[in-house]
């Protein structure tokens, strides 16, 4: 048997695969079709202190090898996710797994000001906090954060004194290096990163002549970026002793499994839910007949394992 | 409950220019499935990380689960070539369908391949008249499905090729001044494009009869994760997936 426990910083998972924000809603939509004990933890939609009305429609064009979306961090506020989502997340999920809440805002101080207002929740199925810091859907918020090392520093030092619980911090790809935005973290006081963001993407309607999202561009997901996110998390992890959740394209075990070796601890699930909702527990299982295979005692010992001259 | 069944398609059949019926057995689904929910379909032809198409249902019983659908774009054109004796995964039940009781005469307004959960809902109503519009005669569909079952049929097309010239409100509002004189009870069904829905949707509000407005959108997850499938009602921002896809016509903001 293969020892699938891994830590994610603080945040202790019993296997290394979670879902990604944003497309598994507040962990309790999929209920019916999912295997919650092939997941380490689930990640929730993303909230701000306030409801927010997201972006007008059409809000998602399908790409081939994708999605392009702009839904903009559509929610009703941190005060009804706490009271009535986490509600029904612990009562509609049979054997649930920590919540990593993911959180936004409109300044540094909204940020810090939801990340106490989870903190002040003290909700046991809440093992985290991720910061979007890299939305390029929403104007004032988001990627606004994470665009500049001094800017992302601050904001994350802003969040750190406002919780106890782990800190992860999503960041965005299209950045020349991520070094200075990982060092911004370590030195805000991190305890983790997400990696990687959705990529500013467009769509454009050649017989209408117009752009085919609302927004007019969104961000791609899904297998076309699977190889740019993999570079990345590899960048990251030689640059960091910070563990990463890897995110962006996997859709098989095998993609995540490129994502552990780059050296993340864990991976999230996103685009692929929505055409499979059992990618993850496959995954799950492609993870642990891979450690079997190639002689691995525990999936943890995949973090950073690619063989390198 | 939901499922995601793996189900073998039974039939997959033109049954006028580019319209088929899709018949598959799905057990599970076709026992829980009601009138005005929708199915969510994985095309098995299409590249791995194409998404789910979803479609209204037009029947379920017995084992199996049929669609109405339209060949319009590249997934429903892949899942036309899919044969039977193959298999599609399909999630469902999925939204929330229309009420299954009615007082009165429910008048069921469909345009297009919106008669689908119209016909699955009169299967299940007392006593309905369908309202059904179209540019020609060839966008009325399935209208030997509804005389099957008894369902008198109102036409209306804009180039009279059949029934009354003009569009489907005219029979409608015809026999809603008909049932007022008579003082008989009705209630208002729809399922088709945006601009009927609004005229349905108008009418119920004016004639404070109840209104059930069934709202299409892209969809990406079809389950309430996604927020992609919007429609604004008196809520904000509402889920066509989970809070509909069939609306009362006072909840919704045009």
């Amino acid at each position: 048997m293969v020892n699938m426990e891994v830590e994610l910083g603080a945040l202790k998972m019993r296997t290394p695969v979670a879902t990604a924000s944003g497309t598994f809603g507040y962990g309790y939509e999929y209920a019916d079709l999912i295997d919650y004990s092939k997941l380490g933890a689930v990640t929730a939609k993303g909230v701000r202190m306030e409801a927010w009305p997201g972006n007008p429609m059409p809000r998602h064009c399908e790409v081939e090898g994708g999605l392009v979306n702009a839904i903009g961090l559509q929610g009703q506020g941190v005060k009804h996710f706490l009271e009535r989502d986490m509600f029904l997340y612990s009562r509609v999920v049979k054997d649930p797994v920590p919540v990593i809440v993911n959180i936004w805002g409109q300044s540094e101080e909204e940020y810090a000001e939801v990340a106490a207002a989870v903190s002040a929740a003290a909700h046991p199925l809440i093992g985290a906090l991720e910061m979007n810091v890299s939305c390029p859907n929403v104007k004032a918020g988001g990627h606004t954060f994470g665009q500049d090392p001094k800017v992302l520093e601050s904001v994350v030092a802003k969040v750190r004194a406002a919780t106890k619980l782990p800190l992860i911090v999503k960041l965005a790809p299209n950045v020349p290096s991520i070094v200075p935005y990982i060092r911004a973290c370590e030195n805000g006081g991190a305890d983790a990163l997400s990696l990687i963001n959705t990529i500013p993407a467009m769509v454009i309607d050649i017989e209408r002549r117009v752009p085919v999202l609302a927004n007019r561009s969104g961000g791609l997901s899904g297998r076309a970026i699977h190889p740019a996110a993999v570079k990345l998390v590899y960048d990251a992890h030689r640059a960091t002793k910070l563990p990463i959740l890897a995110m962006g394209g996997v859709y098989e075990a095998k993609d995540a499994i490129e994502f552990m070796l780059a050296g993340a601890t864990a991976v999230a699930i996103g685009t692929a839910t929505f055409s499979a909702p059992d990618t993850a527990a496959k995954v799950c299982d492609g993870i642990a007949a891979y450690c079997e295979r190639h002689g691995f005692a525990a999936a943890k010992e995949l973090t950073g394992a690619i063989c390198e001259s | 409950m939901k499922h995601d069944e793996k189900a073998e398609v039974l039939e997959n059949r033109e049954f006028a220019a580019g319209y088929r019926y899709l018949v598959v057995s799905a057990p599970r689904q076709a026992a829980e499935m009601q009138p005005g929910q929708f199915v969510h379909v994985r095309v098995p032809t299409l590249e791995r990380s194409a998404l789910r198409r979803p479609f209204s249902v037009f029947n379920a019983g017995d084992g199996k689960v049929t669609v109405l659908y339209k060949t319009v774009g590249r997934g429903t054109e892949a899942l036309s070539k899919v044969k039977a004796g193959e298999f599609v995964n399909m999630e469902g039940p999925l939204g929330k369908g229309f009420p299954l009781s009615c007082k009165g005469t429910a008048f069921l307004v469909g345009g297009g391949f919106g008669v689908a959960p119209l016909y699955f809902l009169a299967r299940r109503l007392p006593k309905s008249i369908l309202f059904v519009g179209g540019r020609t005669k060839d966008d009325l569909l399935a209208l030997d499905r509804f005389a099957e079952i008894g369902v008198e049929a109102r036409i209306a097309t804009n180039d009279g090729s059949a029934g009354e010239k003009g569009f489907v409100t005219g029979p409608l509002d015809a026999a809603i001044n008909e049932f007022r004189a008579k003082g008989e009870e009705f209630e208002l069904f729809t399922c088709g494009p945006d601009g009927l829905l609004r005229a349905v949707t108008e009418r119920a509000l004016e004639l404070k009869v109840p209104g059930w407005i069934s709202v299409d959108r892209h969809m990406i997850c079809g389950m309430g994760a996604c927020f992609a499938c919007i429609q604004k009602t008196v809520r904000g921002n509402s889920r066509c997936c989970i809070e509909g896809p069939v609306f009362k016509a006072e909840e919704l903001v045009w």
